[in-house]
């Protein structure tokens, strides 16, 4: 479903993907992981058409996504690491706007925003302006947006990031939910290392641009000779703090992101 | 075609949410109307070139247009910030629709604002010299709006910081304004004003708003319309093209 062959990326001088290859079956739960700055955001980016690649190939649901993208763009949904709601309009608004750019028919359209916005029980806030939100809502509501479209992959980029454990915990039965129920590959990054463990049938860990470790949990374990994924983990990428490269984030998306 | 609807829609719901943005428009161009139309309205008439206010408001009404229009490109930067220019940019459509859509949506604010000027000055001050003219008026404005909403489109789409936005814009808004024959004739005036009013988009559409509302012409409808056509077309593409060279 997903196909990334010799992915690399320089910002100048700076690799911050460098000759990365995987493959992502279908109905597959993956899990992208690694220290802050190792390349999680921007292979993501790559990925979603957002960011052009400096060498590689990406395929999703075989269609190479530099040559098609707008065919591409169709086949996934994805939530960002930041916000990306138009906090001028409605809950129910950001929904009709998604479902009109990704061609949902207008005959389904009604149903199924009200069938997502059920799911992620947010029906009865429908009409409120999507700045009166907290945190957790707008993360629900990005999720309830993302599979709008009925996308074969949802891409989910640090979803749980700043969300106490019972929305955490709702977050990841959803989105397990989603898997069973409408068999969506999901590509996921995060930093809670027990969430991968829990969740994921398969992982890989990326660090200094480069894809250091890939497997099941257990295989990951067995290769280490951990008991625990963090374990596993620290282990693999070592124990000193990461500094952001490469990413641009103003003082003022450090404050929405704290909220 | 739906996405395009769907982000004009966009556009304009925000405007109208936002009572600030609507009243504010306002004000700048009732008060360059009134202190300037007012105060240099008997020396305009003693130099023998009749009536200000008529003279002028066509000029106030590009000058609304051109502020408001130009000034629109600084949602894309917010947007940006925001996050909400990702979606767009991930979504299945031709980024040009997307650009055009956002576009086609805050010309259509800065054409409205403009609207309520003329509506304002007309119950007030200003006598509209054919009423019939009005929807040309209309699709003349439209036009303006077009062309300075994609120049800053285009600006918003390679710029990051909105600082920079703010003083850019300002850079470029001011001479439009001023070179454009919205204060003072063209006619005879200083070679280099008037030559730099010759290539001036909203040259062409003050006189052509002159011409429709007050019935003073100095280039001509023909004239106008074949240039303002041209631009919008030019800009627009260019616009597209720089907003589908975003990269996030």
């Amino acid at each position: 479903m997903i196909n990334v062959k010799n992915l690399t990326k320089k910002f100048g001088e700076f690799i911050a993907v460098d000759n990365i290859s995987f493959e992502i079956k279908a109905g597959e739960i993956f899990a992208f992981l690694g220290p802050n700055g190792a390349g999680k955001s921007t292979t993501i980016k790559m990925i979603t058409t957002l960011l052009r690649q400096t060498a590689g190939e990406i395929h999703l649901n075989n269609t190479d996504t530099l040559k098609k993208s707008a065919k591409a763009r169709q086949f996934f949904g994805v939530v960002f690491q930041d916000p990306s709601l138009d906090d001028e309009l409605t809950a129910y608004e950001n929904m009709h706007l998604h479902a009109v750019l990704y061609h949902v028919p207008r005959e389904k359209r009604t149903a199924r925003i009200q069938e997502m916005l059920e799911f992620t029980e947010l029906w009865d806030r429908k009409d409120s302006l999507v700045g009166e939100f907290s945190g957790g809502m707008k993360r629900r509501l990005e999720i309830a947006r993302g599979l709008l479209h009925f996308p074969k992959i949802f891409f989910l980029d640090e979803p749980t990031i700043g969300l106490d454990p019972q929305t955490r915990n709702h977050m990841w039965n959803y989105i397990k939910e989603l898997n069973k129920r409408e068999g969506t590959t999901i590509f996921v990054t995060t930093h809670y290392m027990e969430e991968a463990e829990k969740y994921a049938d398969r992982l890989a860990i990326i660090d200094h641009g480069k894809i250091i470790a890939s497997g099941t949990v257990a295989e990951i374990k067995k290769q280490t000779n951990t008991t625990t994924l963090e374990e596993a983990f620290l282990q693999l990428t070592g124990h000193s703090i990461r500094e952001e490269q490469g990413a641009y984030i103003s003082p003022f998306m450090r404050m929405r992101r704290g909220k | 075609m739906n996405a395009i609807y769907i982000l004009w829609l966009r556009q304009v719901k925000r405007h109208l949410r936002s009572k600030s943005r609507m009243i504010g428009s306002l004000g700048q161009p009732l008060m360059y109307l009134f202190a300037f139309g007012l105060g240099f309205g008997p020396i305009f008439a003693r130099a023998g070139q009749g009536d200000y206010i008529q003279f002028l408001l066509p000029g106030i009404i590009g000058m609304n247009i051109i502020f408001a229009s130009v000034f629109s490109g600084i949602e894309v930067i917010w947007d940006r910030q925001f996050g909400f220019l990702k979606e767009t940019l991930v979504a299945p459509v031709p980024r040009f629709n997307v650009m055009l859509g956002r576009t086609l949506g805050s010309a259509t604010m800065a054409m409205l604002q403009a609207l309520v000027v003329l509506i304002i000055a007309s119950i007030s001050i200003f006598k509209i010299n054919n009423i019939w003219n009005l929807p040309i008026v209309l699709l003349t404005m439209f036009l303006i709006s077009v062309i300075f909403t994609s120049l800053g489109t285009m600006i918003g789409s390679i710029l990051k910081d909105m600082q920079g936005f703010h003083l850019i814009v300002n850079f470029l808004i001011m001479p439009l304004f001023f070179l454009s024959g919205a204060l003072f004739p063209l006619k005879n005036s200083n070679i280099i004003i008037s030559g730099i009013g010759t290539i001036n988009p909203l040259s062409y559409g003050v006189d052509a708003l002159r011409q429709l509302l007050s019935g003073i012409a100095h280039y001509g409808l023909f004239l106008d319309f074949g240039f303002l056509i041209t631009v919008t077309i030019l800009f627009l593409g260019a616009s597209g093209y720089f907003f589908s060279r975003i990269q996030a």
